[in-house]
């Protein structure tokens, strides 16, 4: 949708002053350790949880780098079964719960919502920092669960063998995920009402940034879903405790039912893990193609859609659990039909890009990225969605494969293409150009090589989570550890470059990418609430007149990636960095 | 509404107090929505358990004291009329109906817990636990006379102490709230223009009430028309 601009704006009009260099922004005033721990600033949240989840990101990959390395040989390299058994849970517990279901609402969405919708803050301050700490308390049960011990039941948690046959340390392990939950639920209620109510004057409904929409809608689940997953955690750790049937087979429960309320959350989740990234890449797409969105209502209500229909088939989890053949076949076409608004958003941004006037900076690579590899995830959920294939593939690495496109092609490089996006307004600082484009071509050249061959393996018919397998599967076993030090490598260049920016980066300016965004009208990194409070910001028209060169407040835009004609004076004092084509130096860090 | 009082309770971050009121009563409707599905998973999976071992069901639920649980709801529900009026007064700028009525409302939920925990003991006293060595006493003795299937019927009590026990914490942190209602009062902290702090806490007790009307049919009078020659 394209909102017309109201006839008072003048068409170009002075873009806002740079601030003087000592402001007082959001990092600068009251930075002790207790100023940050007692924050209520949602900035500085975004940052605790940032700080936090890319530490358990590490220690998830650590435990990924494990279970691929034991995999190069077909009896398991380095470890012994058991042991085998507890990384990929804590790989599986650590990235799940603790990096991506966190990953893009609690730090992109805690620091840029607000700003985005010209909020001082998000509605509930102190629920915001409870539900870090409240956060921070779960990851501390899991993370000691996972280092005394470990936790062996995968992270799907399935009983009977969960509640009685598991000799690790479940209770604990699936506490810290009860409590995290809660965390997720605050964050989710806190971006809704904050939705719903803070918008700044003008700001309606559908002039609200596609990521604004896809945060509403990953909030609905998070909201609706999550507290179903914590009370099926409390029974199953009743049953674990107690020794009461409510699952187990054994002593009168039932283990379907378990599969039902877990997936319930579960399946939804995913959605959690997915729509915050097509928010970003909306926002991405969009700049660097300097084009206005095309269907605007179209991808803004698939969002919703994904939302609605993503909580009805959550059994398509359990085609071979002993469903009944009607019900298969009801959630199987529920499955297909979750395709389409996905498939609506794809077909959408590519509209997006469609003679637009494309650069290719590291945030619009990761956001290129994000839509090929979806694309690929997406598409191999359908094989997985019909009924006849799914039984073939069921718990192969082609369902390995399905999800690591999705949630890692496809939510990680999303929030990639996020961190890089807003790296300069939430610090101030420019990274390297350079080395940001070479890791975003190395992590997508290493995650291909990693997953595709995993495809091949589980076609052919290699289970998920075997530690041995038959000698005919080791060549693409090799490949795919291969492709995993690639990546992994690939992701610590952005630990490095993005480290070393905050040090010896070139200050950004407000707006380095010339976006239209009301975030970018404020200085980076922002002033404590946000913008100047004499001057709130008043909306005019809609999140994407990139073809009319204005922001949201009616003002143009300065100068930018892919834009010829200079119209921002202050460009020119080499303070700010918009690499484009007609700015071809880079960024020299360190 | 004075600039003074304006200043001591609108919140920075909002624009008036109309919009900080209207966000706060969204966010505790939101937060019900999380506890309906909170209670919700809980309720369905009573829900299949009850269609499939009706008999030991009802058996378990005959077990259960009625009359505590009769005499619960009502002061429960009567507590609902209590805080509502509490509501009443705040908006009035009635200070001293206000407190009575919040401390009345916390009576009755303190009642509510009190004679909550006389039933617990007397549940506990006659082993209607559901744990393997605690389970006994006539519910074990009568369930393997009859031919039901004990394990089922502890399954009907672990239910019933997750539910209620849920439901409880739910009682605890609202009488806590109702406290920091009267602290606040007390502080001058809720004048008539922001009355709704009284009303966003009602919404919460009476979703805790609500649910209570739900678990006394499922917990207490499933089995109510079974009789028990010592009951
Ligand atoms: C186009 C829409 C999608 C469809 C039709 C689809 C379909 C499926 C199906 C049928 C399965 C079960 C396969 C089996 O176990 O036999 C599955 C597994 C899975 N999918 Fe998807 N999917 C879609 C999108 C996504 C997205 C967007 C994500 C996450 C961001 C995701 C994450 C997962 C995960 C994590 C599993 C495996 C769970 C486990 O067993 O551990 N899927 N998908
Ligand atoms: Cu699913």
């Amino acid at each position: 949708m394209t909102t017309a601009v109201t006839s008072i704006t003048p068409k170009i009009a002075p873009p806002p002053p740079e601030p003087a260099p000592a402001e007082p922004n959001y990092l600068n005033v009251n930075y002790s350790l207790w100023g940050w721990l007692t924050t209520v600033d949602h900035k500085r949240i975004g940052i605790l949880y940032l700080i936090s989840i890319t530490v358990f990101f590490l220690a998830g990959g650590i435990a990924a780098g494990i279970v691929r390395l034991n995999l190069l040989s077909p009896d398991g390299a380095i470890i012994n079964e058991d042991a085998y058994n507890r990384a990929f849970t804590a790989h599986g517990v650590l990235m799940l719960f603790f990096f991506l279901i966190p990953a893009v609402p609690a730090v992109l969405g805690n620091f840029l919502i607000p700003m985005m919708i010209g909020a001082k803050d998000l509605a509930f301050p102190k629920l915001n920092l409870a539900s870090w700490y409240v956060f921070m308390v779960g990851a501390a049960f899991g993370v000691y669960a996972i280092l005394n011990g470990g936790i062996d039941t995968g992270w799907t948690l399935y009983p009977p063998y969960s509640s009685r046959s598991s000799q690790s340390n479940v209770v604990p392990g699936v506490f810290g995920v009860f409590i995290s939950g809660f965390s997720s639920i605050m964050t989710g209620l806190n971006i809704m009402v904050t939705v719903h109510k803070m918008r700044a004057p003008g700001m309606t409904w559908g002039r609200l940034p596609l990521f604004v929409w896809s945060l509403y809608a990953t909030s609905l689940i998070q909201l609706l879903g999550t507290p179903v997953v914590a009370i099926t955690t409390v029974l199953l750790m009743v049953e674990r405790v107690a020794g009461i049937g409510i699952f187990d087979p054994l002593i009168g429960g039932d283990p379907v039912l378990f599969q039902h309320l877990f997936w319930f959350y579960s399946h939804p989740a995913v959605y959690i893990m997915i729509l915050p990234g097509m928010g970003v890449v909306s926002e991405v797409l969009t700049c660097f193609s300097r084009k206005n969105i095309f269907g605007y209502q179209a991808v803004a209500w698939s969002s919703m859609g994904i939302a609605v229909v993503g909580f009805m088939l959550w059994a398509h989890h359990m085609f071979v659990a002993g469903i009944s053949y009607y019900s298969a076949l009801l959630f199987s076409f529920l499955s297909m039909l979750v395709a389409v608004p996905s498939a609506i958003k794809v077909f959408n941004w590519t509209g997006t890009l469609y003679k637009g006037s494309i650069t290719f900076q590291a945030p619009m690579l990761f956001a290129l990225g994000f839509v090929v590899l979806f694309v690929i995830g997406g598409l191999t959920g359908l094989f997985l969605a019909t009924l006849g294939t799914d039984i073939h593939l069921h718990d192969t690495y082609f369902v390995v494969a399905h999800f690591h496109f999705v949630m890692v092609g496809g939510m990680v490089l999303g929030y990639m293409a996020g961190i890089h996006f807003w790296w300069p307004k939430m610090t101030g600082r420019m990274y390297s150009d350079w080395w940001s484009r070479v890791a975003a071509a190395i992590i997508i050249v290493g995650f291909f090589l990693t997953f595709v061959p995993q495809f091949m393996m589980g076609y052919h018919g290699m289970p998920r989570r075997y530690p041995n397998y038959p000698q005919e599967f080791q060549v693409y076993n090799v490949m795919s550890t291969a492709g995993a030090s690639i990546l992994g490598l690939g992701y610590l260049l952005p630990a490095c470059y993005l480290t070393l920016s905050l040090f010896f980066g070139k200050k950004a300016t407000g707006n380095p990418w010339s976006a239209t965004g009301l975030e970018w009208q404020s200085p980076s990194p922002p002033p404590l609430f946000n913008f100047d409070e004499a001057h709130m910001p008043v909306v005019v028209c809609g999140p994407y007149e990139y073809s009319l060169g204005i922001d949201q407040m009616g003002r143009g835009l300065p100068e930018g990636p892919g834009l010829g004609t200079p119209n921002d004076p202050s460009d020119k004092h080499g303070e700010s960095s918009a690499p484009g084509p007609m700015k071809k130096e880079t960024e020299v860090v360190g | 509404m004075s600039a003074n009082t304006h200043s001591t309770v609108l919140k920075h971050h909002f624009g008036d107090l109309e919009q900080q009121h209207a966000s706060e009563r969204l966010g505790m409707w939101m937060f019900l929505a999380t506890e309906v599905l909170f209670f919700g998973g809980l309720f369905g999976a009573y829900a299949c358990y009850r269609l499939w071992y009706a008999a030991e069901f009802e058996y378990a639920s005959s077990f259960m004291n009625l009359k505590f649980a009769s005499i619960n709801t009502v002061f429960l529900v009567t507590s609902s009329l209590t805080m509502t009026l509490a509501i009443r007064c705040a908006k009035l700028g009635d200070k001293a109906g206000l407190y009575r009525n919040l401390l009345l409302t916390f009576a009755l939920g303190s009642a509510f817990m009190v004679l909550k925990g006389f039933e617990y003991a007397e549940d506990f006293h006659e082993h209607i636990l559901p744990g393997t060595s605690s389970f006994g006493g006539e519910i074990k003795h009568d369930a393997e006379a009859q031919g039901l299937d004990t394990g089922k019927v502890r399954l009907f009590l672990c239910f019933y102490y997750i539910m209620t026990g849920i439901h409880g914490v739910h009682i605890i942190i609202g009488l806590g709230c109702i406290l920091w209602l009267v602290q606040q009062t007390y502080a001058n902290k809720i004048p008539p223009e922001n009355y709704s702090t009284v009303e966003v806490v009602s919404l919460y007790w009476h979703l805790v009430d609500a649910i209570w009307l739900f678990l006394m049919p499922m917990l207490y009078l499933a089995g109510a028309h079974i009789h028990h020659v010592a009951h």
